[in-house]
């Protein structure tokens, strides 16, 4: 049962991932973009659901918030500052976008105060549901798969069945050609950018209801996010989508079994605090082996 | 002849300035301003603000350098440089984070300035490593958790399941309850520092037969942690440090925190003429309720304020004693400090209330009285 419970857990703590690592692999697998800021976007849905919420008492206005203001920052942001980066080197994209994430912070924090923000679940995704098998589980983590999965979904469908899909695949193997071909480039980065901010803010506005609203929340999910988009391999949104599941589980799994498993050989105490700090780097050891055995991710086209 | 008495005046005016000046002191508070810990950096330098604001023309005594740490231990190490060797400052004080505090308390007592502590208070700066010019005005990093203990065993809670974050405050943390918990543990976990998704241990709380669930978790992380929990529908009553149920961050918790009982020396139905002016003088200058850590600065302000006149700073023997008598009007009422320059206080169970729309703190018993620390043997001064 608690094992069941944990593989749950595993499965929604990957989904998450998944709506993060989805648009920073898309931004880099089509522009070659590293964007550092991809957590401020995150930070700015957040923002924008719990400020909504909050005025409208509509968690809904607020979920369609975030969507709007993540593209709207993803779309600015890409015309006043990205576009002047895509033919610098990584290390250029490195700071200017980390110069970004200040920016933003420092900027939340001047509108929004010091202090974390309230958000809140509507009534009706809150509580725990019973699941066949006698489980008690949060209804909303199960909206967050059903979310992760349907953005999943959508995702394929735009890349594989429509033309602005067509497109962004074009663009992914030669964008010369493409442009060539009377495609304006630059109209088709600015739309991907925003796309992938609003995956971000839509993952912030999800997060911060059962997290917490505040300046710098971006950070520490944008480095699992890397690490993500690192072993599905760079580009893939299967690969984003396959390793956001396997960092979940692995995550979630290793916290619940390791500390039991060290048990049987130390005493409680110390198996804790070992167990503890090995499951703690168990994704990065994870992030290891794939990079061995495939340099370019699961599904990586390029390494 | 109305000149002249013009310059007289002006030149009598002149030397009362210098002379205020020499009896002044030069303040340098390092603490987060930018950055997810913030909220926290604010208070302090707040209620620190507001305790000079009050205090009148005593407090123009102090002259306070402010800056931002950022959070960062080698940034804070730069700006305490500066402000020693530049800005030549007498006393330091602000720092929130016991790494940072680690970093840059040591150095600032060798050369010879005083630190008073609004908050950090590690383990490592009560026992061994004490220092006649380090003062905690604040508490011992334990403390709290050992307060919590105390009244999980008072409160007959037979079996506990406790957790808290895989770093120094968090271990000692976990070692203050159990110091003065005398019921079973049922189960010890670590967390992540910075750990924002608390599924998985919220599954072991539920599978766990734990009477109850103590936690430390400052920050972001209680947030996210009570949120889930609350939503969990798991329901063993929850036990805590203040950090977790400070006024800072309770709006943001929301109604997940209502009824859980939370340990501290202060809080802001604490009956005392000082606590009294401190809350309503708060609320009027900032439009906010003060916080734990807004507390503990206004009182480390006075404590300097009741320093300053009765000692030169410049003489650091006399001053010291002067520090040591801890001569103030405190928000907590009774307050002393031990052997170790720690305090030695009463700490209270406080359960989270609504009060119309405003989640805040009650106090509804003792935890612990007239409580010193358990490093306070190894300090040699």
């Amino acid at each position: 049962m608690l094992l069941a419970e944990q593989a749950l857990n595993g499965l929604q703590y990957g989904m998450m991932l998944f709506l993060m690592a989805a648009g920073l692999t898309l931004v880099f697998g089509v522009m070659g973009l590293i964007n550092l800021a991809h957590g401020s976007l995150y930070m700015t849905g957040a923002f924008a659901c719990a400020v909504v919420a909050a005025a409208t008492g509509s968690f809904w206005l607020g979920l369609a918030a975030s969507l709007a203001a993540a593209a709207a920052a993803g779309a600015l942001v890409e015309i006043a500052v990205i576009r002047r980066l895509y033919a610098r080197d990584h290390l250029d994209q490195v700071l200017a976008t980390f110069a970004l994430i200040l920016v933003f912070s420092e900027g939340t924090r001047w509108l929004f105060g010091s202090f974390p923000l309230y958000l809140k679940l509507p009534p009706s995704l809150s509580g725990a549901v019973l699941l066949p098998g006698g489980l008690h589980y949060p209804l909303f983590r199960l909206v967050i798969i059903g979310f992760g999965a349907a953005v999943a979904l959508g995702l394929w469908w735009l890349i594989t069945r429509t033309r602005l899909g067509i497109r962004i695949r074009a663009g992914e193997a030669d964008r010369e050609m493409i442009g060539a071909l009377g495609v304006d480039i630059a109209r088709l980065y600015t739309i991907v950018f925003a796309l992938g901010a609003a995956l971000a803010g839509l993952a912030g506005a999800l997060v911060g209801t059962i997290q917490s609203v505040q300046v710098g929340m971006g950070e520490p999910v944008l480095i699992l996010a890397f690490v993500v988009v690192v072993i599905g391999g760079i580009g893939s949104i299967k690969g984003a989508f396959i390793g956001a599941l396997l960092v979940g589980m692995t995550d979630t799994l290793g916290k619940a079994l390791l500390p039991d498993l060290f048990g049987q050989v130390l005493d409680a105490s110390s198996a804790n605090t070992v167990g503890a700090s090995l499951a703690s780097v168990l994704i990065y050891v994870l992030m290891a082996v794939v990079l061995i055995l495939r340099p370019q991710g699961l599904f990586g086209a390029r390494s | 002849m109305k000149l002249k008495r013009l310059l007289i005046g002006g030149a009598a005016a002149l030397a009362l300035a210098g002379a205020a000046q020499a009896e002044g002191v030069k303040v340098g508070m390092i603490t987060t301003l930018s950055g997810g810990g913030a909220g926290l950096g604010v208070d302090t330098r707040d209620g620190f603000l507001l305790a000079l604001k009050n205090a009148g023309e005593a407090g123009q005594a102090v002259e306070l350098v402010i800056e931002d740490d950022q959070q960062k231990p080698d940034v804070a190490v730069q700006i305490a440089d500066k402000m020693i060797q530049s800005k030549q400052v007498d006393v330091l004080t602000g720092i929130v984070w016991s790494n940072l505090a680690m970093a840059v308390v040591p150095a600032a007592v060798a050369q010879d300035k005083f630190y008073l502590s609004t908050n950090a208070a590690p383990s490592q700066l009560a026992g061994a490593g004490c220092n006649p010019k380090y003062f905690s005005v604040s508490y011992q990093n334990d403390n709290l958790h050992e307060a919590a203990g105390a009244h999980a065993t008072d409160a007959g809670i037979g079996k506990v399941f406790i957790m808290a974050p895989n770093y120094p405050a968090g271990q000692d943390s976990l070692a203050g309850f159990k110091r003065y918990y005398k019921g079973e543990v049922v189960s010890e976990v670590y967390t992540q520092v910075g750990q924002t998704d608390y599924a998985g241990e919220i599954a072991q709380i539920r599978a766990s037969d734990a009477d109850a669930v103590f936690f430390f978790l400052p920050g972001g992380m209680g947030i996210a942690f009570m949120k889930q929990y609350a939503e969990s529908g798991v329901g063993k009553p929850l036990i805590g440090p203040a950090f977790s149920f400070s006024q800072d961050i309770l709006p943001a918790v929301g109604d997940a925190a209502l009824g859980v009982k939370n340990t501290a020396q202060w809080s802001k139905d604490l009956e005392n003429e000082a606590n009294k002016t401190f809350v309503e003088t708060f609320q009027a200058e900032y439009g906010r309720l003060p916080s734990l850590y807004a507390a503990q600065a206004y009182d480390t302000a006075n404590l300097l304020l009741s320093a300053i006149a009765k000692a030169d700073v410049g003489d650091a023997d006399a001053f010291r004693a002067a520090l040591a008598e801890a001569d103030f009007p405190s928000v907590r009422g009774k307050f002393r400090f031990g052997p170790n320059q720690h305090p030695i206080q009463d700490y209270y169970v406080r359960e989270v209330v609504k009060e119309g729309d405003v989640l805040t703190n009650k106090i509804i018993g003792p935890a612990m009285a007239d409580h010193g620390d358990a490093y306070a043997e190894q300090c040699k001064m």
